[in-house]
């Protein structure tokens, strides 16, 4: 897929550096496109996506920001509203907190509230995930949230060549997109992460479409439905499970809005079984809304075993590592999960069920 | 306000024992994080060793912790933010229970729940947030509190000079300015938010001045000393407990480690946390505390022995005790 030649030379790049390339590349391209945030300057950005901007397109254009979110994501809402195309990081998805305001009432609604008349090109970009031990105000997902509100497109990759296609797709959007990464698959140099996050990039700008899942390793016994980080995790546990005489399909959505639903269905119906490995909250997100479609369909996508989820079990991110190890999903609960559906009914021995009585 | 020879020896003290806390932090920290203990391609992984998560130390921001806390008692409210051990210790939390939530254990101040930026005692009303400007509505509210309850505690809301560009200062200084709370505002301007200078964040040179859009006093603390400090917040505090309103200071201070460990300080110049250090704020206090005959050569060995012995056994304890077990996991998420 990525090595097509019409795609002109390709290296390999972290996720970090594919990034910040196709913000740099988009910028290059069209002069309404700038950046801002914290530490988004000469730091780079605290997770790297923006190393190298602010010496190659100046202050003007990659603007360092008070710690003021409100004021700046709001900032954002009215420079898109005139003709411009902001990208404002936000470093940590926690954080959206104190600025939520500007975007679920005012980012995602406008467009509609003025019957199509208001359009606002924003990318909000946020890193997301734990598995580090940073807590429970460092370490949250999230992105069902933001994929609740109406009006906001979300984008998720797993890996350094999406990421690209994707970000360039997202800055050409005429909407809002929350574009998040996560912090374990960026290819920091401090912080370990998935090597198979690094991956070969085309050096041409090229747009991923929105709403297309990819089948990251085909299966006819199980489907894993899952994205960012979780997406390794789960092809790990797809090769362990190969062992066992098991064949796993991961399906990595990439984008959450557009959900890719007919790819979802599609995978269902092959394999008759589905995992969604998650590492957002269980309740209300978006493992409920994969297992709503697939029940959705079962006249048509007919199942060999009841749906599975594994997700953050409705607790907020423990700092202790064993605690955290136990709260996200990991290869082997994954594993664990598939096993189980291969004997239909057999419930996961695992804390990850949700809280005990 | 002068201080009594008892709080310049507290002050001392604490100072000390906080600098050899961050020290000896730094070096814990660091355990297990470097090569060759861990994957290729890394250069420090975050999530390993006894104290895995972000560190931010507080080394050199001293005075201001003491120069606050020596006027606080147990009754009184703390709320700090991310970088807040030397609040947490100058306000007497336990040193045990910190060090051991830092390092994740079950009999840390938050059983392992909320490690170094999420520190909660209860019984001296400490409490922190890893959340830029969430500090100074709930001191506001803890001044509330004690207002309803007729009580004259004071809280204290301890702060960057980057918070104070949130939105949730700006509304709680009012907040506080029209309730006439007993609350005080202290920002400690150590010149950075991470990466970004003050200048280049804040429009006006001292967040002091702000105060007078609240209709309430500014105090700007211009030496990075615990005797300044301890005047400047003396009088805040009474004034506080005298129920005449909030007070806002700001002191400038120094951050002599990074923002966080591991920080490549590529936004400073180079050298320049070493060059803070020529004008360490401990030893100015001790000179005037052997001017004023309160310190000699014994007495000094007597105290860095104690505090030593202190840190020793607060990092032991973190090493020595249990984790927490992985159900545990699910306990407290809903109050009993
Ligand atoms: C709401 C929010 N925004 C951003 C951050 C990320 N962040 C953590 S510390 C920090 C800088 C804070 O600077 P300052 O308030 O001056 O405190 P200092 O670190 O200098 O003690 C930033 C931007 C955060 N934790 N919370």
């Amino acid at each position: 897929m990525q090595e097509s030649s019409k795609d002109g030379a390709v290296r390999t790049l972290t996720m970090a550096q594919a990034i910040a390339e196709a913000i740099g590349q988009e910028m290059e391209r069209d002069p309404s496109v700038f950046v801002m945030g914290e530490d988004i300057g000469r730091y780079g950005g605290i997770f790297s996506a923006t190393t190298g901007l602010l010496d190659r397109f100046g202050p003007e254009r990659v603007m360092e920001t008070p710690i003021s979110e409100t004021a700046f994501m709001g900032a954002a809402v009215g420079a898109a509203a005139e003709g411009l195309r902001p990208i404002a990081e936000l470093m940590f998805v926690d954080f959206f907190g104190v600025c939520f305001d500007q975007i679920y009432n005012h980012m995602a609604k406008n467009c509609y509230m003025s019957g199509g008349a208001v359009k606002l090109p924003v990318v909000i970009t946020t890193g997301i995930g734990g598995g580090y031990n940073d807590a429970a105000q460092h370490s949250q997902c999230l992105y069902a949230s933001f994929a609740h509100m109406p009006g906001l497109k979300v984008v998720v990759p797993s890996n350094a060549y999406d990421a690209k296609g994707l970000m360039i797709q997202a800055i050409r959007d005429n909407n809002p997109v929350v574009f998040c990464y996560h912090k374990g698959i960026m290819g920091l140099s401090w912080m370990s992460y998935f090597e198979g996050s690094t991956n070969a990039v085309p050096e041409q700008a090229y747009a991923i479409p929105f709403g297309k899942a990819r089948v990251v390793r085909e299966g006819s016994d199980v489907t894993i439905v899952t994205l960012s980080q979780m997406v390794h995790k789960a092809a790990l546990a797809a090769e362990q499970l190969a062992g066992e005489g098991i064949s796993v399909e991961v399906l990595d959505l990439r984008t959450i809005v557009p959900l890719d639903r007919e790819a979802v269905l599609a995978s269902v119906a092959r394999t008759g079984r589905v995992l969604v490995a998650d590492e957002d909250y269980l309740s209300f997100g978006l493992s409920g809304e994969i297992a709503a479609l697939v029940a959705e369909h079962l006249d048509t996508v007919p199942l060999r075993a009841p749906v599975r989820r594994l997700a953050v079990p409705d607790v907020p991110i423990p700092f202790s590592r064993p605690l955290e190890q136990a709260v996200i999903p990991q290869v082997e609960s994954i594993a664990d999960a598939v096993r189980g559906l291969m004997e239909a009914g057999k419930p996961i021995n695992s804390l990850l069920q949700g809280a005990p009585a | 306000m002068k201080p009594t020879p008892e709080h310049l020896l507290w002050m001392y003290e604490k100072m000390i024992e906080i600098r050899a806390y961050e020290e000896t932090m730094a070096k814990v920290y660091m355990e297990g994080k470097l090569p060759p203990k861990i994957q290729k391609g890394l250069a420090f992984d975050i999530g390993a060793g006894p104290v895995p998560g972000e560190m931010h130390l507080a080394a050199g921001q001293e005075p201001v912790a003491v120069g606050v806390c020596a006027h606080l008692g147990d009754q009184d409210s703390v709320v700090g933010a991310h970088r807040s051990h030397h609040f947490a210790i100058a306000k007497g939390v336990p040193l045990d229970a910190m060090t051991a939530e830092m390092f994740g254990k079950d009999t840390g101040l938050g059983r392992g729940k909320g490690g170094h930026m999420h520190l909660f005692h209860v019984p001296t009303r400490f409490s922190c947030s890893g959340i830029v400007g969430a500090s100074a509505p709930q001191a506001c509210g803890a001044a509330l509190a004690a207002r309803k309850l007729g009580t004259d505690s004071v809280a204290v809301a301890f702060f960057g000079e980057g918070a104070a560009n949130q939105g949730a200062f700006h509304e709680s200084l009012n907040l506080a300015a029209v309730w006439k709370l007993p609350v005080v505002f202290v920002c400690e301007d150590n010149k950075y938010g991470i990466s970004v200078e003050k200048s280049v964040s804040t429009a006006v040179a001292s967040n002091a001045s702000r105060a007078a859009a609240y209709g309430m006093p500014g105090v700007l603390v211009e030496r990075n000393d615990a005797i300044d400090v301890y005047a400047a917040a003396g009088a805040a505090i009474a004034r506080a407990r005298r129920g005449e309103g909030p007070t806002l200071i700001e002191v400038k201070t120094d951050r002599y480690f990074g923002h966080f460990q591991g920080d490549p300080e590529n936004y400073r110049p180079k050298g320049e946390g070493a060059a803070l250090r020529q004008d360490d704020p401990i030893a100015r206090l001790a000179a005037a505390l052997r001017g004023a005959g309160l310190l000699d050569d014994g007495r000094e060995h007597v105290l860095r022995m104690r505090i030593a012995g202190r840190i020793e056994s607060a990092f032991a304890y973190g090493r020595q005790s249990p984790y927490p077990a992985a159900r545990d996991a699910f306990e407290h998420v809903f109050a009993d």
